[in-house]
């Protein structure tokens, strides 16, 4: 009897095995699969549990969590809702996060490397464990000039405000927005109606955080960038004559490149470079950017930032793009900021900050201090230079041809006694571009001898003026009063 | 003579008595104490209120109990296995933590919506484990050579099977919760008859082979090299079967027909040295199977939920969905006892209690109750083994079996292995039934192997006994 016996308990044993291989599988190998599985609410449950960090902005929690008596214990809420939500973004138990909630989870959850000491005492001392608070750099009053001006006349677009000398973001403002408050309620019901509802094909994108998620064609802001390449490459002085014709026709076309309104650049023949960029003559910065040719735009468009694939504010930024530049004919289109030429607000803010920090590009920023669940300060972000994208001698020329620009400019709400360097751009775009409503910008940077602040504003789609829309009629008095908000501050 | 017959104390001095073994079975109890109170105060740790100075009072009451059982053991059985006891306070112990732990859980969700308070499972659990201990001491004491119960064979059948049936054939109004009809519900308490069934009829089976061996042993026909059984052989086994579909139909109780089917069968197997039963076993039992599959829905839902509990997300499969995200959270070291969600598994703390310690401890914790499992599974076939009676081995093999057959359906259930079937942990789930019932199994495995061990037993058959036909004559004196 005792063979079989022997067998049997090798079955129970063989039994056993087989039980511990299924948990080794089910446990080890797809672990990851089931433990991230969106039905899966333990994961979310136990960040519901505890105290999410705050984020905070001038010295007012933006975003705070509040104890309620549900199932979720902590109610995540936002002040100014809308008016932050391009930074803070969104956390919300269905749909994910968003923004610097989604960018600084590991932080504001507690789980983050720089809290491990914190998280072992809390262990030790059976203190509650909590998250880590974020500081912006954001400074609540330019950020509500921004929103205010977007809004005011029901805008479609985006505002960035730089700090040129540290590369500290002060304003991102983009619209339309959405309240984050609706998309973070513990009832699933009105999470789900807001969802809809900002998803919705009849709105327009309001989740979008158009100053970094978004491109558009910079038109002739990216004149800026044409003028650089030039200057650094030797190719061309102010004093640099280029072609005064009313348009150009594009090498080996027989399309013609027209300036705005099809007027000549000048009386003469010939216009210096100064008076082209002053009056954004097409023609001439076409003819200028076949001169500087490819290789060399190139480069200064990669010191300037376009096509950076890694660039996280710590939120992520989309790249900008020169495009494809196949012939010079797309060379010359490329010129004035057309054709395949994408560019983020932000990163048109950033070259204009470039060029007011002397030529000097620092990486922006949203974070000004990592705080730990007590406010006391666990890191601090240093300004970070990431490169020298021109001479000083350069951006001072291209800060003295802005200035002359602005001042030719209409005089939409200018700021007595500062002295603004500035650039207008009006983008068409679409299949039909004679006739849909061009992007309106505005970048510039202000005093014009002591930066302070560096801004890019984008309206799309002629804001509320149609066809008749320009850069300098729509954004620049949204970018003045931004101007005249930051250095309100600075000073 | 004597020495060379090898024993399993080979070793012992020939004469001398060999040791008890009783001080491991002490210093392994404290052992279990000792992890189960830091088990209780990791559980506390992981709560708002933190730890209290009553763990202590409750890992003191808790080694006090199964301390008791323990001096119970050296009384009535001092030669017993030393490691099963410790073994299983360690999966009860284990048990009662995880209930108290989900107790808690429950308790704060109640509190969070507003709803009164529950009291909770725990002191339920405390009181059958108190009740199961008495148990397991009373049938060591009444139960004094586990020889005398072959006597009771036929009547332990009987009962065993009236038990078995009275759920299934009484009205659903005393017998069905969740749908599984195999309650019995007297007043207040339900009991669950199918799990003392399960004992008694081991018992029969064990008594009934070896008074029958010859029948099953009896050759028929050779196919493929084994021998066959006489067709007329088979109606034992085709007993069993028809009660095993019975069970399942009547009562909708797939795991306790799966159970009941698999002892019979390997008691056979034991018995009769024929792999031929067990390839006619499996084929029943397929032929069952298969057919059950086919007819019935209780079935149906059961095998859809195992082989793709995501289907049905939101109906048959949610439990199932539940247990794999538990586990797949926990990992490989688990969330840590107390800190992880093992409530959001519907019935944790009975059918799925194993789900919800691969949550909390991880694949190693899942694995050492297992092995712990097996440890205990492993001493009873080693019983069977050493002890010298047929009836004795029998039922050691029954008994030890049907913990390692019971703790495979369950978990395997548990963990997608095999469809899911409704059985509970031993010692580990919520259950006074079966908390009861494996009391008394491990009461009846511990009286056979002190049989196995003792040298008393051992002694008296090695005795020189002078040949009858040599026995001298007696003088009687006249009056």
């Amino acid at each position: 009897m005792n063979t079989p016996l022997r067998r049997v308990a090798l079955a129970v044993m063989g039994m056993i095995v087989l039980l511990l291989a299924n948990a080794t599988y089910i446990q080890v190998v797809n672990a990851d699969t089931y433990r991230t599985d969106p039905r899966n609410r333990r994961v979310l449950l136990d960040e519901y549990s505890r105290q999410r960090g705050e984020i905070i902005a001038g010295g007012l929690p933006v975003a705070s969590s509040v104890e309620t008596s549900g199932q979720l214990r902590f109610l995540r809420k936002y002040l100014d809702g809308p008016m932050y939500a391009p930074v803070t973004g969104y956390y919300s138990l269905r749909y994910g996060a968003g923004g610097m909630e989604n960018a600084m989870d590991s932080l504001l959850n507690g789980s983050d490397g720089r809290l491990f000491v914190r998280r072992l005492s809390d262990l030790v001392t059976g203190r509650e464990p909590s998250g880590g608070s974020v500081e912006l750099t954001i400074n609540p009053a330019v950020q509500r000039v921004a929103y205010d001006q977007l809004t005011r006349r029901g805008y479609t677009g985006a505002v960035v405000a730089i700090k040129p000398s540290t590369g500290e973001i002060l304003a991102m403002a983009s619209t339309p927005s959405y309240d984050p408050n609706q998309l973070s309620s513990h009832d699933g019901a009105q999470q789900e109606s807001a969802w809809n509802a900002d998803t919705s094909a009849k709105r327009d994108a309001p989740l979008t955080n158009r100053a970094v998620a978004a491109i558009y064609p910079p038109g002739s802001t990216f004149k800026l960038v044409v003028t650089a390449a030039a200057l650094e490459a030797g190719k061309a002085t102010p004093q640099t004559p280029l072609t005064a014709a009313a348009a150009l026709q594009l090498e080996n076309t027989t399309t013609l490149l027209h300036n705005f309104a099809d007027q000549p650049c000048g009386p003469g023949a010939t216009v210096t470079l100064k008076t082209a960029l002053v009056r954004s003559c097409n023609a001439a910065f076409a003819q200028l950017a076949a001169t500087v040719g490819e290789t060399d735009l190139r480069k200064q468009a990669q010191l300037l930032g376009i096509g950076q694939q890694d660039l996280a504010i710590p939120i992520q930024v989309t790249p900008s793009t020169l495009g494809a530049i196949p012939d010079v004919a797309a060379l010359e289109q490329s010129g004035i900021g057309q054709r395949d030429v994408a560019l983020t607000p932000l990163q048109n803010a950033m070259i204009a900050a470039t060029i007011a920090n002397g030529g000097v590009r620092m990486k922006p920023h949203l974070v000004r201090n990592i705080l730990a669940p007590d406010l006391s300060v666990l890191d601090q972000t240093a300004p970070e230079q990431v490169g020298v994208a021109m001479s000083r001698f350069t951006a001072d020329q291209i800060r003295d041809l802005m200035v002359a620009a602005e001042n030719s400019y209409r005089n939409d709400g200018k700021i007595n006694g500062v002295s603004i360097a500035a650039k207008t751009g009006t983008a068409e775009h679409g299949a039909d571009p004679k006739n849909t409503p061009p992007h309106g910008w505005y970048v510039a940077f202000a005093p014009a001898d002591n930066p302070q602040v560096a801004i890019a504003v984008l309206v799309e789609n002629g804001g509320d003026r149609n066809l008749e829309a320009t850069g300098g009629s729509l954004a620049a008095p949204i970018g003045r009063a931004v101007i005249g908000a930051a250095l309100q501050g600075a000073r | 003579m004597v020495t060379a017959v090898p024993t399993a104390d080979a070793g012992a001095e020939p004469g001398s008595a060999p040791p008890t073994k009783r001080g491991i079975e002490l210093i392994m109890l404290a052992f279990a104490a000792i992890v189960v109170t830091t088990a209780l105060v990791l559980v506390e740790l992981n709560q708002p209120q933190g730890v209290t100075r009553s763990v202590l009072y409750d890992g003191a009451a808790y080694l006090a109990l199964f301390g008791a059982a323990h001096i119970a053991v050296r009384w009535f059985a001092p030669y017993a296995d030393p490691l099963i006891l410790p073994c299983v306070a360690l999966l009860n112990g284990l048990g009662l933590v995880m209930i108290h732990r989900l107790d808690l859980a429950d308790k704060a969700s109640a509190a969070s919506v507003g709803d009164p308070v529950p009291a909770g499972n725990l002191p339920h659990q405390i009181a059958w484990t108190t009740f199961g201990l008495a148990l397991f001491v009373g049938v060591l004491a009444l139960v004094r050579d586990h020889r005398m119960l072959a006597r009771y064979g036929y009547t332990c059948g009987l009962v065993g099977l009236a038990a078995l049936a009275l759920p299934g054939l009484l009205p659903s109004a005393v017998s069905e919760v969740n749908g599984a009809k195999i309650w019995l519900r007297l007043g207040g308490l339900t009991i669950q008859p199918g799990e003392f069934a399960k004992i008694l009829i081991m018992i029969f089976v064990a008594a009934f082979l070896v008074t029958k061996r010859d029948l099953f042993t009896t050759a028929g026909r050779k196919v493929l090299g084994m021998e066959l059984p006489r067709a007329r052989d088979l109606a034992p086994l085709l007993a069993a079967w028809g009660i095993s579909l019975g069970v399942l139909v009547l009562e909708k109780d797939l795991g306790t027909s799966l159970l009941f089917f698999g002892i019979v069968l390997v008691l056979i197997y034991v018995a009769t040295e024929r792999v031929a039963w067990l390839v006619i076993g499996l084929i029943f039992f397929l032929g069952g199977a298969t057919v059950s599959d086919m007819i019935f829905k209780h079935v149906q839902q059961r095998v859809t939920a195992w082989i793709n509990p995501f289907s049905d997300y939101d109906g048959a499969g949610y439990q199932m969905a539940q247990s794999l995200f538990g586990l797949g959270t926990g990992g490989v070291f688990g969330t840590g006892l107390g800190a992880g969600r093992p409530d959001l598994v519907p019935e944790a703390h009975t059918d799925f209690i194993t789900a919800a310690i691969g949550e909390e401890l991880g694949f190693v914790g899942l694995a050492a109750v297992l092995l712990t499992y097996l440890l205990v599974v492993m001493r009873g076939m080693r019983t069977a083994l050493t002890v010298r009676d047929t009836f004795g081995k029998l039922l050691a093999a029954g008994l030890a079996f049907a913990i390692g057959l019971e703790v495979f359906i369950v978990v395997g259930g548990v963990t997608k292995l095999i469809p899911l079937t409704g059985l509970t942990a031993p010692f580990l789930a919520y259950g006074g039934s079966s908390l009861l019932a494996n009391y008394i199994l491990v009461a009846l495995l511990l009286r056979i192997s002190h049989a196995a061990r003792s040298p008393a037993a051992s002694a008296a058959p090695r005795k020189p006994v002078a040949p009858l036909a040599e026995a001298r004559t007696e003088m009687v004196q006249r009056p």
